[in-house]
């Protein structure tokens, strides 16, 4: 029963986008040109200084029922620019698109919420709002309430509620929609981590009970984990179309061959992710690699990282540490060094500008980039850390020196093969540099 | 479902009323909502005409000695004072509709048509609560109901029509155009005093009557007159008049609601 649900042909969107000089127009010039558009029946007045800009153009796909289809793509590709051109919220510049089945469309969460009203009115008008009949809203009501978990304020109007309720009452109104097809977007973006996972697991209860799904979203664990096919947009161009792994593997390349500041020092200051207890404490960073060249660009899988931290310590103590995450690009964190973790680390007291060298012999981590949490620790309180600090780029590399690469996993490990009856010979030879470094992986 | 943008749509009730339900509850929102959080609540659809009435039958009444064809100032003010609230109320909630439920527009599809329909079915409401003082003035004023009354639904059907035909266009145009915000007020105002809501119609020279029907108001609130109090200024062919400009005008404003429809979450 694979038939297409939806088939999109040479769809594109233009918008025009208005020059400067008009930002400034005259009362009079609005009235008179607003007048003269009118009488031309809605026809926009065409002499404005503008310019074109296609959000979207030439995108011809087909996805086929009960396909989940993420849609990827940066900033500004064009992905929810699709989703208002299938929703029907606003119309193609040219091209169409063929929906077969009712649409569902979640584009966020409590549209058309009405703080004033109760949380039970809210239900019945939120769901009218997304296409449910009066009849379907009643019947799934208590339903509704029941995933909420919000019964006990189901009387009180929704400006009182605190913006957890309001998102999981808004959430499970939507998640009862029983639509053909449904469309997300970014909707899980809010939400604490309990909250994603309960709506992640509705959603996948609805892919999984044989419903079309199209998920757009910049979580591409949960686009992987939920999605069968991907679909990668770049400015306004579909790039690729296929299973989501290729999908979300073809839009890392594609982000990831974009330049980027290319230095071995990162300066700490201007971080925006920032959490100082303590002050502005982590000053800068350096990142080096084999035989002390500065790390620009990328290194290669297994060669040396070795980080050297400065920061300050405003008051003498001997007790202090940093740590050190590192998280790929699905935000997983995939090791954690820590100067704890150090016995040999000297516990003389020391004050002011200091220099913290972590050296990693071999960086194991499988190939991609790894952005770098940085977090300073005295006297085991936590006095100034910083997410996304720096970032390291691996390349793929024959790590195991066999001419066969290693792509799947997160790192790569030292391991030795033998078949039992040759183990002496295994004995004889324990290959090149074992796994006898200090790398763990936790 | 195909979707490419039509030049000349169609107009859509049958979609419409597939969103019947969305309709229903929209209305009960707006009527829900729009008197929360004041303390008077409710009691401010009685009290904005009767503040009017009385202000009128001071200023115009007792001051002006403006004829009213014999009766009794207030009633003659308030009957009159019913359909043009009607008629203002609706236009200017519906005139800015679309505007105000801008993030459903943005996020939602559903026939858009809906959003000013709704705006003025809540305004019939306040309609029917204001209409139960007028019987208590009527009875104040001992004047006894007439068999004319009957043709009242009729009417209060063709104000309706009348204040979504312009709500439609001014709709559709504020969206693009914010002035319509700004213009509101002043043509409301100028409006009300080229309709016999203060005085009567029969002050109007015979000559321009024809004229004065192109204000479809004008008869409306000489008809609502006549039903209610049995006798009026001058009503005749201007009806007539009246229900063709009424009828062109919804017409238009339906053709253009739906040919700015696809642009409204572009441009709102």
């Amino acid at each position: 029963m694979s038939y297409i649900a939806v088939r999109s042909q040479g769809l594109g969107k233009k918008f025009r986008i208005s020059h400067e000089s008009e930002r400034y127009r005259t009362v009079r010039d609005t009235l008179s040109r607003g007048l003269a558009s009118a009488l031309r029946f809605g026809r926009r007045a065409e002499r404005r200084p503008a310019e074109d800009f296609w959000a979207l153009r030439d995108l011809s796909f087909e996805i086929k029922h009960g396909d989940v289809v993420g849609i990827i793509g940066g900033n500004g590709a064009g992905k929810s620019t699709l989703l208002k051109i299938l929703t029907r919220i606003t119309e193609p510049s040219e091209g169409l698109a063929e929906i077969r089945g009712r649409v569902g469309a979640l584009l966020e969460v409590g549209t058309g919420f009405h703080p004033e009203l109760t949380g039970r009115e809210n239900i019945l008008l939120n769901g009218a709002i997304l296409g449910m009949r009066r009849s379907e809203i009643i019947s799934k009501f208590d339903e509704i309430v029941a995933f909420s978990e919000v019964e006990r304020f189901l009387d009180t109007p929704v400006k009182h509620y605190s913006s957890g309720m309001y998102v999981r009452l808004a959430f499970a109104i939507a998640a009862h929609l029983e639509p053909e097809i449904l469309i997300v977007d970014e909707v899980l973006a809010v939400g604490d981590v309990a909250f994603q996972k309960k709506c992640l697991g509705k959603l996948g209860d609805v892919s999984r009970g044989g419903r079309t799904v199209l998920f757009v979203s910049h979580n591409m664990a949960a686009v992987e984990s939920l999605c069968n096919r991907g679909i990668v947009l770049d400015h306004g161009r579909l790039v690729f179309s296929g299973p989501v792994k290729e999908a979300v593997g073809y839009y890392y390349d594609s982000v990831s061959s974009t330049p980027e500041a290319e230095s071995h020092v990162f300066d700490l200051a201007p971080c925006p992710h920032r959490r100082s207890k303590g002050g502005k404490l982590l000053k800068r960073i350096e990142l080096f690699t084999e035989s002390d060249r500065p790390l620009t660009g990328e290194m290669i899988i297994g060669d040396r990282l070795r980080l050297r931290i400065h920061f300050e310590l405003p008051v003498p103590a001997s007790s202090f540490n940093i740590g050190l995450g590192f998280n790929n690009v699905y935000t997983q964190r995939i090791f954690t060094a820590n100067s704890l973790f150090d016995r040999s680390r000297s516990d003389s007291e020391r004050v002011g500008h200091q220099v913290f060298v972590c050296d990693i012999p071999e960086f194991t981590l499988m190939a991609g980039t790894y952005s770098i949490r940085i977090w300073l620790d005295i006297n085991h309180m936590e006095v100034d850390l910083i997410d996304d600090a720096a970032s390291v780029r691996v390349m793929e590399s024959d790590y195991y020196g066999t001419g066969n690469m290693p792509r799947q996993g997160a790192v790569v490990l030292r391991h030795q093969w033998y078949l039992e009856d040759e183990a002496f010979a295994a004995k004889k030879t324990p290959a090149t540099a074992c796994a006898s470094s200090s790398t763990r992986v936790i | 479902m195909v979707r490419p943008s039509r030049r000349w749509p169609r107009f859509g009730f049958k979609e419409v009323w597939e969103y019947r339900d969305l309709l229903y509850f929209l209305v009960w929102r707006d009527i829900k909502v729009r008197y929360k959080q004041t303390a008077l609540g409710v009691a401010w659809v009685i009290l904005q005409p009767v503040f009017a009435t009385v202000v009128f039958s001071v200023v115009f009444g007792r001051l002006a000695k403006v004829p009213s064809d014999g009766i009794p100032y207030p009633v003659f003010a308030y009957v009159a004072l019913l359909p043009w609230q009607l008629f203002a109320f609706c236009v200017a909630e519906s005139a800015n509709s679309l505007v105000g439920s801008q993030n459903l527009i943005k996020k939602v599809y559903f026939p858009r048509l809906i959003i000013p329909l709704s705006t003025v079915l809540a305004g019939l409401v306040d309609f029917g609560v204001s209409f139960l003082v007028l019987l208590a003035l009527l009875f104040r004023y001992h004047i006894s109901l007439t068999p004319s009354v009957a043709v009242l639904p009729a009417l209060v059907l063709f104000v309706v029509a009348a204040a979504l035909s312009v709500g439609l266009w001014l709709s559709a145009l504020n969206v693009e155009y914010r002035d319509v915000r700004y213009t509101l007020p002043f043509l409301a105002q100028i409006w009300m005093y080229a309709t016999p809501v203060v005085y009567s119609s029969s002050l109007v020279p015979a000559k321009w009557r024809a004229l004065y029907g192109l204000n479809p108001m004008a008869g409306v609130v000489e008809g609502f007159r006549w039903a209610v109090l049995g006798r009026s200024g001058a009503l005749g062919a201007q009806v007539w008049v009246s229900v063709g400009v009424v009828a062109l005008l919804l017409i238009g404003g339906l053709v253009y609601f739906r040919r700015m429809e696809s642009t409204f979450a572009d441009v709102v």
